[in-house]
């Protein structure tokens, strides 16, 4: 039989859209089909200047919509040769680490709902709004923030951003052990996810998986750690790994990276210099010719951005490497000979977000 | 034969009309079955409001709270709003199943209201004296709705809801049924009102002598009534909505009303078979005893609805905390785990049975005091019976766990190493330009 999911499907994320061949329920065959939501972001901003194109770098992973911003901005800077003030190093570190707990805490409100635990989406989300409070209070938006400038930030930290993080970080453990409560040790919760979607490190590896879905099957690559952007290089922070490469192991590899998250936001908050937000930046941005490639650990992996630049105000050629993309060439590997209940659970661990796959 | 002492003014006033037969026989059981369907029917919209805020509750809501105050008045916009929605038959359905399933899905969930003593006397609409399997039997017809609304809609998604749906509903009526024979032994009757009275007259809940029997009526109930963690043929993240993912208004709402009567229904043959029905230590004590007896019949109503209630909540708490169970998880849950409980449980409730029967001496250890009514005990007799039921838990445990304990998922979380924290060296500070010539 075949089954064609999506792409108006509740546990798609979005607008994919899979065709399952099925055997009863196994799973033998799978294909993906994207491609419903290009909006040709890449040819768009070709016709920018460098300044422009920011904001629609938020429309990518607009889960993760200040890590997106940060890729852009830093490639642009990184052309130019600009030297970014310590404090808005910082200041990015901590907001782009805020992202990455709220992104996580969408995974993982909307993976438990997808195996089938309502409750989680519902607790994950009130944690997630006091994050895009703070976003609301910074930036003036919550979800596609346009967080940054080339150079810096388009302003300080408001009055009691400190305060506000401070706050975040000193409960936010707390309610991660009730979710840890909910789900870690739940059998159901075990054998939804206990050796589903295993992946072995090197099959990983070869896929190009990065991120959390990497982690998982154990292989100790962080480009935080690796290649540190931002003030990331003086962070402290540890790196979680699991052993078995299946849904659980990513499950608890997230679940630990808020940890570290929380951790780097604290220490950041600790040591926030003073200073300038902003380096000088030249009235017109027009870096000089040449390519460049530049990629951060978003929350789903590797967020690249290649940028060939001719000497003008607008990029040549630009190309993002989507870590979701990427990741999403795993699902047929992942869940072939598995039952169609755990298709779902494995799309929703590799945690996709459709805006980035199709841009 | 018509024992109901009804309200003697409006039984008077009928029979000005009718004959006495035509009143005993068809206006009481008329009026008595109007006042079910009503009253049920409340309760199943007022369950869906109950569930929308203790859900809310749980998940740091408030939960409806707009229609009326605190969202009272939700459940009756809702019905109006499912009745004046547009009737939507898909195109190559099957159109004749597709209007009938629905219905049978009511009827079926409904019609086991009629053998449900609710409380004493005239709160019974009649009592079977198969009572019992009248309830399974009718129950298991339920599921042939599903099936043909799943078979009739012409979607995959609803085909592989209703094959599910029968595959489960099949393996857990097994263990449903096998369940209940534990708590007959006790009761010695099929009728539901038997039941109760046998738990009455010995001042005692069949929960106590049969715990694990309980323990696998609610989950197989659950199962059965294709609720969360069994929810699968329905299972909204994978089969959309399962059997009626093409089901829309009134007759939508139907499958839904079905659903929460069938809920409504297990808890209530739950309650009378394991929590003592309507009975409740003391009342009768202080109400028919000194003469009081419609103030009996409706504090045990009450009573009855509590205990339901109680069940009912049950219901909910799960729903919204437990993630689904997959397909094959299921069967090995019903078929690994509950039916093996359910048979050691008639076993050892057997053997039990035997032992007290074995250990009566009119001379000297009197542990029956009478079989009129139940198995009538004495107290060293309910004691036995009790050690015995708990000493089933361990034994059904130990027996599981011994017939289980190959199985993959039987303790996941020692099978696996765990993940590690690792501190990686840091590495250069991000790279600039890959090759600066290379531009056009």
């Amino acid at each position: 039989m075949t089954l064609n999911m999506g792409p108006q499907h509740p546990s798609t994320h979005g607008v994919l859209r899979v065709v399952l061949k099925l055997d009863g329920e196994t799973v033998i065959d799978l294909d993906c089909d994207v491609g419903y939501l290009h909006r040709g972001m890449e040819k768009i901003a070709e016709n920018r200047m460098y300044t422009m194109i920011a904001p629609y770098w938020d429309r990518l992973d607009y889960i993760a919509a200040v890590s997106n911003g940060l890729v852009w901005v830093e490639t642009v800077e990184q052309m130019m040769g600009l030297e970014v003030p310590r404090r808005a190093h910082y200041i990015r570190t901590i907001l782009t680490e805020l992202n990455r707990i709220a992104s996580h805490l969408l995974w993982l409100g909307t993976h438990a709902m997808d195996i089938g635990a309502i409750t989680v989406l519902l607790w994950a989300f009130r944690e997630r709004e006091e994050i895009l409070k703070i976003f609301e209070r910074q930036f003036g938006s919550r979800l596609t923030c346009h967080a940054w400038r080339v150079g810096g930030m388009p302003n300080d930290a408001y009055d009691g951003f400190v305060e506000d993080c401070k706050r975040f970080t000193d409960y936010f453990p707390k309610r991660l052990d009730e979710y840890e409560t909910v789900l870690s040790e739940n059998r159901i919760w075990l054998s939804r996810t206990v050796g589903i979607g295993v992946i072995s490190g090197e099959d990983a590896v070869a896929i190009g998986l990065s991120g959390p879905a990497l982690r998982g099957s154990g292989v100790a690559w962080d480009i935080r750690k690796a290649r540190p952007y931002a003030a990331y290089a003086e962070m402290d922070f540890d790196v979680p790994l699991g052993e078995n490469g299946d849904t659980y192991d990513r499950y608890l590899v997230r679940m630990e990276e808020m940890r570290q998250s929380r951790r780097i936001v604290k220490q950041a908050l600790e040591n926030l210099p003073d200073g300038p937000v902003n380096a000088k930046v030249p009235k017109l941005i027009k870096p000089p010719a040449g390519d460049y490639y530049h990629s951060i650990e978003a929350p789903k992996g590797e967020l690249g951005c290649y940028l060939v630049s001719d000497g003008t105000q607008q990029p040549w050629r630009v190309r993002v490497r989507p870590p979701s993309f990427i990741n999403l060439q795993a699902l047929r590997q992942m869940s072939i000979g598995h039952l169609v209940a755990d298709v779902v659970a494995i799309i929703g661990t590799l945690d996709i977000v459709l805006g980035e796959i199709d841009r | 034969m018509f024992a109901f002492a009804a309200p003697t003014f409006i039984d008077s006033l009928l029979l000005k009309f009718f004959s006495e037969q035509t009143v005993n026989y068809v206006i009481w059981p008329f009026i008595q079955i109007g006042l079910v369907v009503v009253i049920t029917t409340g309760w199943v919209a007022y369950a869906t409001y109950l569930e929308r805020k203790i859900s809310a509750f749980m998940q740091a809501r408030l939960g409806p709270m707009r229609v009326g105050p605190w969202g009272l008045l939700q459940p009756i916009a809702d019905g109006l709003k499912l009745l004046t929605k547009e009737d939507f038959i898909p195109e190559n359905a099957d159109r004749w199943i597709f209007f009938v399933a629905p219905y049978i899905a009511v009827v079926a969930a409904f019609i086991v209201m009629a053998v449900v003593p609710f409380g004493p006397d005239w709160a019974v609409i009649t009592d079977v004296n198969i009572g019992v399997l009248f309830v399974l039997a009718v129950s298991s017809v339920g599921v042939l709705a599903l099936i043909l609304a799943g078979w009739s809609s012409n979607s995959k998604y609803a085909l592989l809801g209703a094959l599910r749906s029968s595959a489960q509903m099949v393996s857990y009526e097994v263990s449903m049924g096998l369940a209940i024979i534990g708590a007959l032994m006790f009761a010695r009757t099929l009728s539901l009102s038997g039941i109760v009275s046998a738990q009455a007259s010995n001042s005692i809940w069949f929960v106590f002598y049969q715990p694990i029997g309980l323990v696998i009526f609610l989950i197989s109930g659950i199962a059965e009534n294709n609720r969360a963690p069994f929810d699968l043929p329905e299972a909204e993240s994978e089969l959309v909505a399962g059997f009626h993912t093409e089901y829309s208004g009134f007759r939508w709402s139907l499958f839904f009303m079905a659903e929460y009567a069938a809920m409504v229904v297990v808890t209530a043959v739950a309650t009378t078979l394991y929590l003592g029905g309507w009975y409740f230590p003391l009342v009768y004590r202080f109400t028919e005893a000194k003469g009081f007896h419609h103030a009996y019949v409706v504090i045990s109503l009450i009573v009855f609805l509590a205990k339901a209630g109680l069940l009912l909540y049950l219901y909910f708490w799960l729903r919204w905390t437990l993630p689904r169970f997959r397909y094959d998880q299921l069967m090995d849950l019903g078929w690994k785990w509950l039916l093996p409980a359910a048979l050691i449980n008639i076993v050892v409730t057997a053997i039990g049975i035997t032992v007290i029967q074995g250990l009566h001496n009119p001379a000297g250890l009197r542990t029956i005091k009478s079989l009129s009514a139940g198995l009538g005990l004495t107290l060293t007799g309910t004691v036995i019976a009790i050690a015995i039921g708990v000493a089933n838990l361990f034994i059904t445990g130990g027996l599981l766990s011994l017939i289980n304990w190959r199985a993959r998922d039987f303790n996941l979380k020692k099978q696996r190493r765990q993940i590690r924290l690792v501190d990686l060296p840091k590495g250069k500070p991000a790279v600039v330009p890959v090759s600066p010539e290379s531009a056009t």
